[in-house]
């Protein structure tokens, strides 16, 4: 047994690690197991991978490559390759994954199992929509193929599934064709919500990643960055090596409070605003701005964070989030990451996918206990009321009643479940 | 024109040559020749680097590790094939202390497999390389070897055994091309050492390792600990006088 944390550095309960290493061996490890739940590279904020007193199984050696064919983009890799290592080795090939998360570190069976998105989700949907085939290993012994064309029931229910329906052992991706590394970007300011809405509009059909920062300490005088970047036509020139931050000790405190935080938002505000205009950056700088900084979740203190990512249809979306930053602003517990961003019109190809037509918000919260949890019960409401919902990846405490109204088709999950498989998420959402 | 690197992995099977394997894919046009005794394991590893790397050749062989003739046998024919650039020998087994101490024929395989084997196959490129005048030779040691401790002294004797090897043959090779490099990793997160990470002890990760190794290797480094940091941890521990190191439970 030993101590794991998620993401959020909420908890460090003891599990039974499993480490998996050999893909010949996986279903005789596997078989048997339980109560048990996949572990990926737990950049999950919550209990999504995390499994108090039980198994985890670690696929974090399950990271070879089986195939890659080069004249169609197809590879065939185990569910412990990283997402990082999938771009450092293809893009040189003129190849990427089409789908990438706001870090590169995680796994692709997390990938899958939380059907993630990216920046360009406007574009090119969530990262199950290039899953071709993945192999699924079961703790009642069995290995079954699933994908768009086989078992594609099986297939919805994994995709997004939150590793309720077996241990993915290998997937078959698409990858799509790039020219190069670099990305021509622009940064825009902008001064409120509406102003965001026209920039999303505008940007949706014209630029292939979109993504903003708002500054949500300032209520309803919404104020924030607008992101936006295309491949370079041109691609002269070796992108440079990104340096390596690491955050070595947790401070006893969150760096993030009362105080410090408008100046936070503040100065990255007028940073950013001042810069403006176009520029070619390196894709990952610009995609992944805090895979350069390690462990940074340590700057929440001891006591971790939690984040809280909703979505809302299009339609109720700006009313609600007026409504919403409205009550962190009243709160006093700002975020200094406040990520907001439009979804396309693509439907997800999940059972419990999060993506949903209309516009997603995360924030940050440092864990004040109670304080915390009361804001979250006020900001519930207000996706309730929308017809939104959370994301399970960030989710460390949704009630119930919100995930069985954000997610209607989760009662559909249970004729696919692995009997093995559990976690602190299923047993908190779903009851088993 | 062929500009591949040619490169032997001995123990290929090994999480840290391994690592090597996909960095070295990464980097350039090379072929890689893998020994391993676990064939399928290595085949798996093979499949992967060919999917990873463009202009790769990989080919696996297998082999009795300890046979003298066996080692020289295969030795010659890659160095006769085609000039070795790299030879990274990186074979071995954990041998926990008690089984050792409790059976001979366990410490004598450890010896032979941690110790003696590496320096035959070691030996065998040395003579080709210094005929081709060109080559490194580079042995994956541990910081075990460097002072005898009672925890692991038959494992930590093997990799002592390296140590003096290596250092013999870099006086050998001084003034020529070729190059002989000793990497001593601290305990390193590999599947070799799963039990002391379920005791809750920090192992350094294996990539890193890997790209100190690599990096050592382009440099022609003579010895290079890994993570750093057991540079300045094995002097001290080195230099401790005896009557406070036996006291010491390390
Ligand atoms: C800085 C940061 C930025 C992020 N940005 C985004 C973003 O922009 N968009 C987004 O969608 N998400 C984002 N995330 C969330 C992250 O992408 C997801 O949580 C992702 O699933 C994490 O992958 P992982 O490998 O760490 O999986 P884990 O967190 O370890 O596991 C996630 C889930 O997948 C399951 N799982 C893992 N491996 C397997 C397997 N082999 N078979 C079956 N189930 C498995 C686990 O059981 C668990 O339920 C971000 C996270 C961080 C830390």
């Amino acid at each position: 047994m030993r101590p794991v944390s998620s993401w959020g550095r909420l908890s460090a309960e003891p599990h039974q690690v499993v480490d998996l290493s050999d893909i010949a061996a996986l279903v005789d490890q596997t078989r048997g197991m339980g109560p048990a739940i996949p572990l990926g590279m737990g950049r999950s904020y919550g209990d999504a991978c995390l499994n108090p007193g039980g198994s985890l199984l670690n696929t974090a050696r399950l990271d070879r490559f089986h195939s890659f064919d080069p004249e169609t983009g197809r590879l065939v890799c185990e569910a412990g390759v990283q997402l990082r290592d999938i771009q450092r080795f293809m893009l040189p090939r003129g190849w990427s994954l089409p789908v990438i998360p706001g870090t590169q570190i995680v796994s692709v069976g997390g990938a899958i199992a939380n059907d993630v998105h990216g920046k360009n989700h406007h574009r090119v949907g969530s990262f199950g929509h290039h899953v071709r085939n993945l192999k699924l290993v079961r703790t009642d012994g069995q290995a079954i193929d699933c994908g768009p064309g086989v078992n594609p029931d099986l297939f919805a229910a994994t995709v997004g599934g939150i590793g309720l329906t077996g241990l993915i052992a290998t997937a078959e991706l698409q990858l799509q064709p790039v020219a190069g590394p670099w990305l021509d970007t622009e940064i825009l300011p902008y001064r409120s919500l509406d102003e965001f809405l026209t920039l999303a509009d505008d940007s949706e059909s014209l630029w292939e990643h979109t993504v903003s920062w708002l500054d949500c300490t300032a209520g309803r005088r919404t104020r924030g960055i607008f992101l936006r970047a295309n491949p370079a036509v041109d691609q002269a020139g070796k992108p440079p090596v990104p340096s390596r931050r690491a955050v070595p000790v947790t401070p006893p405190l969150s760096l993030f409070n009362r105080l410090t935080l408008p100046v936070f938002n503040t100065l990255y505000y007028h940073l950013n605003a001042h810069r403006g205009g176009t520029k070619r950056r390196p894709f990952d700088t610009f995609l992944f701005p805090l895979d350069d900084v390690q462990d940074w979740n340590r700057l929440y203190g001891p006591r971790g964070f939690y984040q809280y990512q909703l979505v809302v249809p299009r339609d109720a979306g700006p009313a609600a989030l007026r409504d919403i930053l409205d009550i962190i602003a009243k709160s006093g517990q700002g975020s200094f990451l406040a990520v907001i961003k439009t979804f396309g019109e693509r439907a997800s190809p999940g059972l419990l996918s999060f993506p949903m037509p209309g516009i997603t918000l995360s924030l940050d919260f440092p864990n004040r206990g109670a304080r915390t949890e009361r804001l979250f019960v006020e900001l519930d409401a207000v996706v309730r009321a929308a017809g939104g919902r959370l994301y399970l990846a960030k989710d460390a405490r949704m009630p119930r009643d919100l995930f069985d109204a954000g997610y209607p088709k989760a009662p559909e999950l249970a004729r696919f479940r692995d009997p093995g498989m559990s976690s602190g998420m299923s047993r908190r959402l779903m009851g088993h | 024109m062929d500009q591949k690197k040619r490169i032997v992995v001995v123990g290929a099977t090994s999480s840290i040559a391994e690592h090597c394997c996909r960095l070295w894919v990464q980097k350039g046009p090379v072929e890689l020749i893998l020994v391993a005794r676990n064939v399928a394991l290595a085949e798996r590893i093979a499949t992967d680097l060919r999917a990873r790397g463009g202009a790769v050749d990989v080919s696996v062989e297998t082999m009795d590790f300890l046979s003298v003739p066996a080692i020289a046998e295969a030795v010659a024919r890659w160095t006769t094939q085609a000039p070795v650039d790299i030879a990274l020998i990186a074979h071995g087994v954990l041998s926990p202390q008690l089984p050792c101490q409790e059976d001979l024929a366990r410490a004598h395989e450890a010896l032979e497999v941690n110790g003696v084997s590496p320096v035959l196959f070691a030996e065998a490129f040395a003579g080709a390389m210094e005929r081709a005048g060109n080559g490194t030779i580079a042995l994956i040691g541990s910081v075990a070897g460097d002072r005898g401790r009672r925890a692991n002294y038959v494992y930590g004797a093997s990799k002592a055994l390296m140590d003096r090897y290596a250092q013999g043959l870099q006086h050998r090779f001084a003034a020529t091309g070729v190059k002989v490099v000793l990497i001593k990793p601290g305990p390193t997160d590999t599947p070799m050492t799963a039990q002391y990470k379920a005791q809750g002890r920090k192992l350094a990760s294996v990539e890193s390792v890997a790209e100190g190794t690599v990096n050592a290797i382009e440099r022609g480094t003579p010895v290079a600990y890994l993570p750093r940091k057991w540079q300045l941890i094995m002097f001290v521990v080195r230099n401790l006088p005896n009557f406070i190191f036996n006291r010491l439970n390390i």
